[in-house]
């Protein structure tokens, strides 16, 4: 079983980023919405967790969510993937299940 | 695909609306079905059709009657969270002496079970939320 | 897709701060009706809806806890407390309340409905998951 998570918090408000990453199985995918796009960002406090995750589990991150919070795609962390709508929904159906951590 | 959709928050105190809004329209554009849109918590409040944006504001519960109509969809809000939140359909109205309704076009008051059974009949469950 | 599918409720919230406990735990009994296999876990505040001792009386709402208690009486004895979330806050088993339930297939021996389990033994038992609802 495969899950998708979505996680639509900043690492800097709630630990929602951080409880998703100890909980999520490798292989596991993993995509960052809403508030949540902030913890896509390069050389922030979060992105060392961020990183070190990334060999577990593959990061995408909500591109319309980080354009209108002004979030360019050079600031985000290496190898975390921007997706549009579209991809949001191909992600759901290529995984078994996702799981919100609201 | 068969998908169910759960919105938590409500319509512009949060993005959880809009979110979920885009999402099920790039799932219909991507031939995808959506079996039922359940709002609960404060996502009652999707389903009030006295909301009334500024003009230069979007109108979510206007976007989701459109939906519902375009595609025949399913907008369920959940009653026992509608009642606490003064969300009444015609029903409900009668059922508990209130002087009027409020539920907005293509929505429709019911059950919790409501919820499981769109969990048991979709193929996913997507929750949008605080 | 067979009859019966696997679903796990997820709660992170603390009780009474916000209302997403209470609502969360009314979908758990009104999905007991539906006799799924029925998983709820409890991480980050969310191990504060199991507190013993809630006393809601001075706020003049509705004290809920009692209602996990009954839980085990509608087949929902899986419940899974991270141990991580429960330890960061300073918690043990025992300041949680002891919920239990009869066990049909063992001569309803009266047993424990919570178990406490790691990060990794959580994440296993979300893997199994089919349908994860959250709040």
């Amino acid at each position: 079983m495969s899950t998708l998570h979505t996680v639509n918090k900043s690492p800097f408000d709630r630990s929602s980023l951080e409880t998703c990453l100890r909980l999520a199985g490798k292989g596991n995918a993993v995509l960052l919405l809403e508030d949540g796009v902030y913890g896509a960002m390069r050389g922030s406090n979060a992105s060392g967790m961020v990183e070190t995750a990334l060999s577990d589990v593959s990061i995408y991150v909500l591109g319309s969510d980080m354009k209108a919070r002004g979030v360019d795609v050079d600031k985000i962390i290496d190898g975390i993937k921007v997706v549009d709508y579209k991809g949001f929904v191909d992600l759901t159906v290529e995984h078994d299940k996702v799981n919100a951590w609201l | 695909m068969k998908f169910a959709i759960q919105v938590n928050e409500g319509p512009y105190n949060h993005e959880a609306s809009v979110s979920a809004l885009n999402f099920v329209r790039a799932a219909v554009d991507a031939g995808h079905e959506i079996f039922r849109v359940f709002f609960y918590h404060d996502g009652v409040n999707n389903g009030t059709r006295y909301t009334t944006p500024p003009q230069d504001d979007i109108n979510i519960v206007n976007a989701w009657s459109e939906l519902a109509e375009k595609h025949s969809m399913d907008l369920v809000v959940c009653v026992a969270a509608a009642q606490r939140r003064g969300i009444v359909d015609e029903g409900e109205q009668e059922r508990n002496g209130k002087d009027g309704n409020n539920i907005a076009a293509g929505f429709r008051i019911s059950g919790l079970g409501q919820l499981i059974e769109a969990g048991i009949q979709s193929e996913r469950l997507v929750v949008f939320g605080d | 897709m067979s009859d019966i599918k696997k679903f796990m409720y997820v709660n992170r919230t603390a009780p009474y701060g916000t209302i997403y406990a209470w609502e969360s735990l009314e979908v758990v009994l009104i999905g007991a009706a539906f006799e799924q296999d029925v998983s709820v876990a409890f991480v980050d505040d969310g191990v504060y809806q199991l507190l013993k001792g809630q006393d809601t009386s001075e706020l003049g709402i509705k004290n809920f806890s009692p209602t996990y208690a009954a839980l085990g009486d509608y087949d929902v004895n899986k419940l899974y407390v991270e141990k991580e979330s429960l330890e960061a806050r300073g918690l043990t088993i025992d300041d949680l309340m002891a919920l239990k339930y009869e066990d049909e297939d063992d001569d309803w021996a009266e047993k424990d409905s919570i178990h406490v389990v790691p990060a990794a033994e959580l994440a296993d038992i979300l893997e199994q998951q089919e349908v994860v609802f959250s709040f």
